[in-house]
C-alpha cells in the first residue's frame, strides 16, 4: 500500500482534430472506445451498465426469496423442522468467508487503482482463495444433504420426518438447492472472472488510468456476497 | 415546405456522401460482426419482420378455423381442436415474444436513438450485438420447438397444464428465457445511452419524446424481465423435478404462478407500447408542423407509466382466486394507470389543432394510431372495473381489447415509425400512394377484425374456444374476412416497401422536415453517423418560422 | 479517473475505510448469529433480516462505493430493490388476506332421529377447493 497521497487525474483530452471531425481516430489509451469523448465519461457509463445489471440480478433472486417466503407461509412447521438439518456453523463460517473475500476484492481494486499489479494479483488470488473455500464448504453440506435423502422435489427420500407425507419437505429442500445452487453458479463464474482479471493485470493492462475491468468484476463480487448475507439468515437463523 | 419526393438533392443539401453505413463494407462477415448500431438495427429489423411475418400466418390460421363451427373448407374437416390450440398458442408466442417486445426499441431505436441524441453509437455495441445474436438463437429455439412438439398452453403457459403436458413446452420455455436476456440487455443499453451520450446542449428536457419513450422502456426492461426469467426456471424445474411449487397435487400454488407470470407481463405490454406512443409524439409535430404541445407532460408520463406498469398485474388475476381484497386494491391501481396515457392523447390532439397538417402514410398511422389506442385503452378501462370484468373476462372482449392496443397501437404506430424513418435507414423514399391504399386497407381490416369481437365477447363468445353456438357464426366470419383484408393490406406494404429500394428515389437529408438531429446527416447516415459533433441549438420541436440550416 | 478525481485519492484512509467496514461486518454476524439462538418468538425474523439489511448497507455504500459514486448508481440501486419490495408486498398482500380453504361457518349438526332415510342434505359437505 502506497504510503503517499496519490493525485490522480485523468490524461489530458487529446487533440480532437483529425479527418473524421471531432473526435480523434487515434486515442492515447488503447481502450478508449471511440464514441465516447473521455475515458472517464467511457468509465461513468460503464459503472452504470454494471449496476443495471445488478438490478437485473436483485429481482432474478428476489423472486426465488419470494417463493420460499411463500411457501414458508404454507409450510410453516415443516419448514422450521427442514432448518434443522442445516448446519449453523457451516453457515456462519462461509458467511465469514464471503465477507472476508469483498474485503480482499475491494483492496484489489484499491490496488489496481494505484498502479500496484502485483499486490492487485495478490488480493485477487486471495478473493478466488475464499470462493474456493466456499464451494469446499458448500460440497460437504451438500453431500450430509444427498446421504440423508434431503434432496429437491421427486427426489427427496428422508425418513423420519414428524408430518408424514407433507410436501413442505420436499419443497424446502427444492428451494435450498434452487436458492444455493443458483448462488454457487455465480461464485462459479465469479471465480472465472476474477481469474481472467488476474491473468489481465499480471499483463500489464491496468493502471490508474483504466481499471474498469477490475472495478465491474469487483461490483459483481459484491452482489455474491450480498445475496449470501441475505441467503445465511433465512436459511441457517430462523428457527 | 415542398417535399423533394422525386429528387434526390435540394439546392442547399450538402452533396450525398458515396461511401454510407449500408455499402461501406460489403461482405456477410462485415456484417455478422458489425458493432455499427444501424446495421443492428436494419438486421433485427428483418428478424422481427420475418417473425411478424411467421405470426401472421398462425393468425390467419386461427381466423380460418373459426370461420364456421363445423371446421370445414371446402366440404371437408381441416383442423383438430389440438391443432387449434397450437395454432394460436404459437401466433400469441411469436407475436409477443419474438416481434412486439423486441419490435420497436431494438429496430427503429437501434438505429434511430443515437442518430437522434447525436452521438457516434450506443453505450455498449458489443452487447447490442450481443443482444441480437441472443434474440436469433431464441428464435431458432421457438420455431424448432414448434417443429418438434406441441406447444398448446397458449402464449400465458398457465399452470397446472403446462408443468404437467407432454410436448415441447420446456423447449419454448427455454426460448422465451433466451430472449429476455436479449430484451434485458437491450434496455440496458439504451437507458446507459441516454444518461452518458447526448449531445453537448442537450440536456434532460431537450431530448426528442422518442427518446423518453425509449427511456422509460428500458427501465422496464430492465426491472421486469429477470422475473420472467426466474418465473420460466421455475416452471422447467416443476416439470423436471417437481419441486412442488405451482402444482397443487403436490403441495404447490397454481395462482402463484399467475403472480409471477403477470408480474413481467403487464410491465410488457407497456414496453410494447411506449415505444409506439414515443413515435407518434415524433409523427405528430412534424406533420403538423407544429411544436408538441406540453412536452414536459408527455416526458413524465412516459416515465410514470413506466413506474405504474409494476403496481396492476394482479388485474389478470381477478377470477383466478386471488384475495377480494387484492382484486379491489389492484382494480383501483389499474384506474390510476390509465392517466399518463390519457395525457398523452390529449396531447397529441391539441398539437394537431391549428397545425398545418399534412397527410402522408406516418401521419396517417399516427392518426389511426390516435383512434385505436383510444379504443383499446378506453376498453381496458372496462376490464379494470371488477363487476364488468367478471363477466367479459376471457371473452372475446378482452381479444379484441388488446389487439386494438397492441395492433392497433404498437403495430400501427411500428408502420408509421419505419415509413418516417425510412427514408433515413435505406435512402429511399416508397410511393405514397401506395402507402395510403394500404394503410387504408389495413385500417379496415383492422376494425373488421377486432371491432366485431367487441360484440362477440360482450355477447358470451369465450375466448381460446375451437367450438361455438351457431349464434356466434356471422361474427365469426365477419373477423375472418376481416382478417384477409387486414392482411391483404400488410401484404402489400411489404411489397412496395421492398420494390422502394430497388426504384424508389434517393432519399434527402430531410424529407419531412423533422427538427430532431437524425434529419442533420444523410440519407443512409454516414457510418459514424455525422461528420462532425453536432451540438443542440434549439428547442425540441422548434417549427417556429425561420431557415432551417444545416450544422 | 472519474468520481474519484474530484478528491484526491487517499489509499490509506481508504484502506481504513475497507478494514473497518468489514470489523463492523464481523461483528453484526456474530450478533446475528448470537440472536438466533435465542427465542424472541416472531420477533426472530425481523431482527435476523433487519441485521443482514444493515450488512448489506455497509457493503453497498463502502465496499461498492456508493458513497463515493455519482448518485445514478445508487438510484439504479434502490430501483432494484424497490420494485422487489413491490412484488413481495403486492403477492403477500394475495396469499395473507385469501379466505381459509374450509368454509368457516361448518355447524356441528345433531345425527338424525331414528329415521332411517336420514336427509342426506343435513350436514353441508366441506369445500374441497
Amino acid at each position: 500500500m502506497s504510503s503517499s497521497t496519490v493525485d490522480l487525474h485523468p490524461p489530458d483530452p487529446h487533440a480532437p482534430h483529425g479527418a473524421h471531425g471531432d473526435v480523434a481516430a487515434v486515442h492515447d489509451d488503447p481502450h478508449h472506445q471511440h464514441h465516447f469523448t473521455t475515458m472517464e465519461q467511457q468509465f461513468d457509463t460503464s459503472k452504470i451498465g454494471m449496476w443495471l445489471f445488478l438490478a437485473t440480478e436483485v429481482l432474478t433472486f428476489g423472486g426465488l426469496f419470494l417463493g420460499f417466503g411463500l411457501m414458508q407461509n404454507r409450510y410453516p412447521r415443516e419448514f422450521v423442522e427442514a432448518h434443522e438439518h442445516l448446519q449453523r456453523p457451516l453457515g456462519a463460517l462461509n458467511t465469514v468467508v464471503l465477507l472476508v473475500s469483498s474485503f480482499t476484492m475491494v483492496l484489489a481494486v484499491l490496488a489496481a487503482r494505484t498502479n500496484q499489479p502485483k499486490k492487485t494479483v495478490r488480493y485477487l488470488l486471495m478473493t478466488i482463495g475464499c470462493a474456493c473455500i466456499f464451494l469446499g464448504v458448500k460440497y460437504f453440506e451438500y453431500s450430509h444433504k444427498f446421504e440423508e435423502g434431503l434432496l429437491p422435489g421427486r427426489f427427496y427420500s428422508h425418513q423420519g420426518d414428524l408430518i408424514a407425507g407433507s410436501h413442505g419437505y420436499s419443497t424446502f429442500f427444492s428451494f435450498y438447492f434452487m436458492m444455493t445452487g443458483l448462488h454457487g453458479i455465480h461464485i462459479l463464474a465469479g471465480i472465472g472472472l476474477l481469474s481472467w482479471i488476474a491473468v489481465r493485470t499480471s499483463r500489464g493492462e491496468f493502471s490508474n488510468a483504466y481499471y474498469t475491468p477490475v472495478d465491474l468484476v469487483g461490483l459483481f463480487w459484491h452482489l455474491v456476497d450480498l445475496i449470501w448475507i441475505y441467503l445465511f439468515p433465512l436459511y441457517y437463523l430462523i428457527t | 415546405m415542398e417535399h423533394a419526393l422525386t429528387s434526390g438533392t435540394r439546392i442547399g443539401d450538402r452533396p450525398r456522401p458515396v461511401k454510407n453505413y449500408l455499402n461501406e463494407t460489403t461482405t456477410v462477415w462485415s456484417w455478422m460482426s458489425t458493432l455499427d448500431h444501424k446495421r443492428i438495427g436494419v438486421m433485427y429489423l428483418v428478424g422481427v419482420l420475418t417473425a411478424f411475418l411467421m405470426g401472421g400466418v398462425f393468425a390467419l390460421l386461427v381466423r380460418l378455423s373459426l370461420l364456421n363451427n363445423k371446421h370445414m373448407l371446402f366440404g371437408k374437416v381441416w383442423v383438430t381442436a389440438e391443432t387449434y390450440n397450437r395454432f394460436f398458442t404459437l401466433h400469441g408466442a411469436i407475436m409477443v415474444f419474438l416481434f412486439i417486445i423486441p419490435a420497436i426499441p431494438a429496430s427503429l431505436g437501434n438505429v434511430v436513438l443515437p442518430l437522434m441524441i447525436g452521438a457516434k453509437d450506443v453505450a455498449f455495441p458489443r452487447l447490442n450485438l450481443a443482444s441480437f445474436y441472443l434474440w436469433v438463437i431464441g428464435a431458432v429455439m421457438a420455431i424448432s420447438s414448434m417443429v418438434i412438439g406441441a406447444v398448446d398452453t397458449g402464449w400465458t403457459f398457465y399452470t397446472p397444464y403446462s408443468t404437467t403436458t407432454d410436448g415441447a413446452v420446456g423447449l419454448m420455455t427455454m426460448a422465451v428465457f433466451v430472449l429476455g436476456f436479449s430484451s434485458i440487455f437491450t434496455g440496458l443499453n439504451f437507458i446507459s445511452t441516454v444518461h452518458k451520450l447526448r449531445a453537448p446542449g442537450m440536456g434532460w428536457f431537450d431530448m426528442p419524446l422518442f427518446i423518453w419513450g425509449i427511456y422509460s422502456t428500458g427501465v422496464i426492461q430492465v426491472l421486469a424481465t429477470p422475473v420472467l426469467a426466474i418465473t420460466l426456471v421455475l416452471l422447467l424445474l416443476e416439470r423436471v423435478f417437481q419441486i412442488g411449487i405451482f402444482d397443487s397435487r403436490i403441495g404447490g400454488d397454481p395462482v402463484l404462478f399467475q403472480h409471477f407470470f403477470w408480474f413481467y407481463s403487464h410491465p410488457a405490454v407497456y414496453i410494447m407500447i411506449l415505444p409506439g406512443m414515443a413515435i407518434i409524439s415524433e409523427l405528430i409535430p412534424t406533420f403538423s408542423r407544429k411544436t408538441i404541445f406540453g412536452y414536459r407532460a408527455i416526458a413524465y408520463s412516459s416515465v410514470s407509466l413506466a413506474l405504474l406498469s409494476f403496481i396492476v398485474w394482479g388485474h389478470h388475476l381477478f377470477v383466478a382466486g386471488q384475495s377480494e381484497l387484492a382484486t379491489v386494491v389492484f382494480s383501483a391501481l389499474t384506474f390510476l394507470v390509465a392517466l399518463p396515457s390519457g395525457v398523452k392523447v390529449f396531447n397529441w390532439l391539441s398539437t394537431m389543432y391549428k397545425g398545418n397538417i399534412s397527410f402522408e402514410t406516418p401521419m396517417l398511422y399516427a392518426i389511426a394510431f390516435i383512434v385505436l389506442f383510444t379504443i383499446g385503452g378506453l376498453t381496458g378501462i372496462f376490464l379494470g372495473a371488477l363487476s364488468v370484468d367478471v363477466h367479459l373476462t376471457d371473452t372475446y372482449f378482452v381479444v379484441a381489447h388488446f389487439h386494438y392496443v397492441m395492433m392497433g397501437g404498437t403495430v400501427i404506430a411500428f408502420l408509421g415509425g419505419l415509413h418516417y424513418w425510412w427514408p433515413k435507414i435505406t435512402g429511399r423514399m416508397y410511393s405514397e400512394k401506395w402507402g395510403r391504399i394500404a394503410t387504408s386497407l389495413v385500417f379496415i381490416g383492422f376494425n373488421m377484425t377486432f371491432f366485431s369481437q367487441f360484440i362477440m365477447g360482450s355477447r358470451g363468445m369465450p375466448r381460446r374456444y375451437f367450438n361455438y353456438l351457431d349464434q356466434y357464426q356471422p361474427i365469426h366470419a365477419f373477423s375472418t374476412y376481416g382478417s384477409w383484408v387486414l392482411g391483404t393490406g400488410l401484404f402489400m406494404t411489404a411489397i412496395y416497401l421492398l420494390a422502394s429500394l430497388k426504384y424508389g428515389p434517393l432519399a434527402p437529408d430531410n424529407p419531412w422536415g423533422g427538427t430532431t438531429m437524425e434529419w442533420q446527416t444523410s440519407s443512409p447516415p454516414i457510418s459514424h453517423n455525422f461528420e462532425e459533433q453536432p451540438v443542440l441549438e434549439h428547442e425540441p420541436y422548434d417549427y417556429r418560422p425561420k431557415t432551417v440550416t444545416h450544422a | 479517473m472519474s468520481s474519484h478525481t474530484e478528491h484526491a485519492l487517499n489509499p490509506k484512509a481508504e484502506a481504513r475505510t475497507y478494514t473497518l467496514t468489514l470489523v463492523v461486518l464481523l461483528i453484526l454476524t456474530a450478533i446475528t448469529v448470537g440472536a438466533s439462538y435465542i427465542q424472541f418468538g416472531s420477533l426472530n425474523v425481523v431482527i435476523a433480516l433487519g441485521i443482514a439489511t444493515i450488512k448489506a448497507t455497509l457493503v453497498a455504500l463502502f465496499f461498492m462505493h456508493l458513497r463515493h459514486d455519482k448518485p445514478v448508481n445508487a438510484v439504479i440501486a434502490c430501483a432494484g430493490f424497490l420494485f422487489l419490495g413491490i412484488f413481495l408486498m403486492f403477492t403477500f398482500l394475495d396469499v395473507d388476506t385469501r379466505d381459509p380453504l374450509q368454509p368457516v361457518n361448518l355447524k356441528a349438526v345433531a345425527p338424525a332421529a331414528a329415521a332411517p332415510a336420514a336427509t342426506p342434505a343435513a350436514a353441508p359437505a366441506p369445500a374441497k377447493e
